[in-house]
């Protein structure tokens, strides 16, 4: 079970190591932009809740980006998949579905984690420097990579095409990413708003995240609420592997 | 050991496989003919755990293909129709993987992974990315891949499609190794000479039925052993016979031109089922 586990990891791990540069790259192109589009537009005096604006974004970037960058495994799934058929190889291997969902949610993680460090280290460039030290901030972007890694492996499971999975990111992800609270505190919004984005994951973790870089105390109930989301996630996908065979 | 009955699969309204029993006893090298659409690829996908059957039921090695799932799966390997390697991994790369899938050892790993790779002759490519190889040398590389985990019964769906006379036989070659070694062979082609060279006995499919299940030289055998070949107002027509006297009796006096042969299997479909095997 577990050195099948890691061979599904294992694969999507190389697979990113070969890729390494570009991913940087990638990863990096959208955090700079913003950061430097925004910070400027907002100028220095703007402040929100006491921080300059730059320092409001980094930890919404990271929200972001754990989310965004987790849920990209669902592409990859799907280029093995319909492209390469490589998702045969698992498919007729003696592979548990659990094994299989753990280590492709697994590999999800790790490119959020990596895209979280590039995010900082830009941050550090714009002078922003905030508190990364703390349990609570390293667990909000677990749990926000571990939902949306899970949704994304469930859903890549039920697609047909690869063109589903990009109407999905269109409608859900990316209207998510804008108005979880990245870019603006949700509180700034009119209340029927609020009460509609308090049903999204994102908002809970852009929150989390933020309260932890600033150093304010964080909602522990939003991280439980974010664990059972992560878990029904992680077990539908689980249920939805069979139905990926016709 | 690969034993079928009664196997159904629909799509929608298309029915690709109508009732299939069969049973491949241990070692045996089995073809599996028919023209294209018959049903041969979905037999496979069913078998292993690709495509749910509609009804019926199938055991590989004694185990059952879905209420013994995992078990089942240990026993085979598989070479589907298109190449399915990590083209952005190594070829070591993609052989460690499929061992790892497997369970395999790391030291048990290492060992298999050299010696397959040797077997099919691309072990100074065991570095190179799977992009860089050739068609052939993919092609041989699924193989290889297939045969790490020592799988019991192995399944090609058309090994050599699209490949060179030369790298066929090469292939041939290398699967006649591998039964020698026991393994249970079940093969799809659409070449009729590589069922003709390889196979202990045939299977013609045809729109989700078979037609007929032979040993190749009895097959042939029912059909006659000379064949003459005379086009008949453009068409081509072939008629048989049981012995050479027979055939140069009907040449005797004919003004057309013709072609002697020997009966191949492609007769025998031709005459069982009114359908080239090719398309
Ligand atoms: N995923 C699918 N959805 C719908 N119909 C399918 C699907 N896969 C196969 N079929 C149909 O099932 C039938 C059998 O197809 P199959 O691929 O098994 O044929 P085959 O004998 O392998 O042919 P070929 O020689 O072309 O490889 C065909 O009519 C095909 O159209
Ligand atoms: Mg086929």
């Amino acid at each position: 079970m577990l050195n099948r586990f890691i061979a599904v990891y294992l694969r999507e791990i190389l697979i990113l190591r070969r890729r390494i540069k570009r991913q940087i790259l990638s990863m990096s192109v959208s955090p700079l932009l913003y950061m430097i589009a925004f910070g400027y537009a907002m100028g220095k005096g703007a402040r929100f809740d006491g921080h300059t604006y730059r320092e409001f974004l980094i930890p919404g970037l990271v929200a972001m980006s754990s989310m965004t960058q987790a849920f990209a495994i669902a592409v990859d799934i799907n280029v093995a998949r319909f492209y390469w058929h490589i998702f045969e190889e698992f498919q007729a291997a003696p592979v548990s579905n659990t094994a299989y969902v753990a280590g492709e949610v697994l590999a999800g993680i790790t490119r959020a984690m990596l895209s979280v460090v590039i995010i900082l280290i830009i941050g550090l460039f714009f002078n922003v420097s905030l508190d990364y030290g703390t349990v609570a901030f390293w667990l909000a972007i677990a749990l926000d990579s571990f939902v949306f890694a899970s949704l994304a492996v469930a859903l890549a499971m039920l697609v047909k095409s690869h063109a589903d999975q990009a109407m999905f990111t269109s409608f859900v992800i990316t209207p998510m990413a804008f108005l979880g609270g990245t870019f603006f505190p949700v509180d700034r919004l009119p209340v029927w708003a609020q009460k509609i984005l308090f049903f999204l994951p994102l908002t809970h973790t852009s929150k989390a995240i933020r309260s932890a870089s600033f150093g304010n105390p964080v909602n522990y109930s939003s991280y439980l609420l974010l664990a059972i989301i992560g878990v029904v996630f992680f077990f539908g996908a689980i249920h939805c592997v069979n139905r990926a065979r016709d | 050991m690969i034993r079928i009955e009664r196997l159904k699969k629909n799509y929608g309204a298309i029915t690709a496989l109508d009732g299939i029993d069969l049973h491949v006893p241990a070692g045996e090298l089995f073809a599996y003919l028919g023209p294209n659409g018959a049903g041969k690829t979905t037999t496979i996908r069913i078998l292993t755990g690709l495509t749910r059957r509609s009804a019926g039921d199938a055991w590989l090695n004694g185990f059952h293909i879905e209420k013994e799932e995992l078990k089942a799966k240990k026993r085979f390997g598989l070479v589907m129709q298109s190449i399915n390697l990590d083209q952005e991994l190594t070829v070591s790369e993609n052989l460690d993987i499929h061992g790892r899938l497997f369970g395999m050892s790391t030291s048990e790993r290492r060992r298999k992974i050299d010696q397959m790779l040797a077997y099919v002759d691309l072990i100074d490519r065991k570095k190179s990315l799977v992009k860089q190889l050739s068609g052939g040398m993919k092609r041989r590389l699924t193989i290889a891949r297939a045969m790490v985990h020592s799988p019991e019964i192995l399944f090609l769906d058309e090994p050599t499609v699209g490949l060179d006379a030369a790298i066929r036989r090469r292939i041939w070659a290398l699967i006649k190794e591998i039964q020698k070694k026991g393994t249970t062979i079940f093969l799809t082609t659409h070449y009729i000479e590589e069922a003709e060279f390889l196979a202990d006995r045939v299977a013609f499919l045809d729109k989700g039925k078979i037609v007929v299940i032979d040993k190749p030289r009895s097959l042939m055998a029912r059909t006659g052993t000379w064949a003459i070949d005379q086009m008949d107002k453009g068409n081509m027509k072939t008629v048989y016979f049981r012995t050479r006297q027979e055939a140069d009796a009907f040449v005797t006096g004919q003004k057309e031109s013709y072609t002697l042969r020997r009966v191949n299997l492609e007769d025998s479909f031709l005459s069982l089922t009114g359908k080239k095997v090719k398309c």
